[in-house]
């Protein structure tokens, strides 16, 4: 588990990557809605572990639902 | 052809047959240049997540083509006149799902969630800058948690 030696961190894999992950579709809002903080800004990869390419694809979806009003550009 | 995935955004206040009469003159002009439509979807009227022209909700309704490029052309031309149309976006995309989008299924079983979605509220709660007592990288846990007050982190 977490916490036996200082700094340890479990390794990550990335979520898209996995057989059986789910597609990444900018109609998807629900999956979406996890990799978008509060404020509706899109969650570095550091945090979330997504692979480069997906994170990319990722963003890509996320500003699509934005144009069409799925997401929020700001929440404030 | 290639294919299309075209989701327009109608005012709230027409009614949702206006909005299925739309899509049929929609899915005429698509044909009458030569494309084909696949299927299309109503999603209903949902919340915008912020106002479009001063509006606060919209029908939205999703088309699925194969068409020319000529076509899909006129089709947002079509749109961009019509006054009912709040917004429109038309994506490329591999493959044309056949079987309901996302969208429709999550309308027919809201609840399907579960598994690991705790992960990611992580990256919120740092972006929040509150309170972080979740620390992973912590090895202090462990020591605390032989004291009954391990929850009060600080």
């Amino acid at each position: 588990m977490r916490g036996r030696r200082p700094f340890f961190r479990r390794h990550k894999s990335c979520p898209f990557s996995a057989p059986g992950a789910p597609k990444i579709d900018f109609k998807d809002v629900k999956l979406l809605l996890r990799f978008v903080s509060e404020r509706g800004k899109i969650v570095p990869r550091r945090i979330t572990a997504v692979s480069s390419k997906k994170q990319r694809e990722l963003a890509r979806a996320i500003k699509r639902a934005r144009v069409l009003a799925l997401l929020p550009f700001v929440v404030d | 052809m290639p294919y299309y995935e075209s989701v327009f955004i109608a005012r709230p206040d027409i009614s949702g047959a206006q909005v299925e009469a739309l899509t049929e003159t929609l899915k005429s002009i698509i044909s009458e240049n030569g494309g084909s439509v696949g299927k299309t979807e109503y999603w209903g009227l949902r919340n915008l997540s912020y106002r479009i022209k001063k509006n606060r909700k919209g029908h939205y309704s999703l088309l699925n083509l194969d068409a020319p490029p000529a076509a899909v052309r006129e089709l947002e031309r079509n749109l961009s006149i019509n006054e009912d149309v709040l917004r429109y976006v038309t994506i490329r995309v591999d493959v044309l799902e056949e079987e309901p989008s996302i969208m429709m299924r999550s309308k027919g079983q809201r609840e399907e969630r579960g598994r690991r979605e705790d992960r990611f509220d992580r990256g919120r709660r740092e972006e929040r800058g509150g309170e972080s007592e979740d620390r992973p990288d912590r090895g202090r846990r462990e020591e605390r948690s032989a004291e009954p007050q391990a929850q009060g982190d600080d």
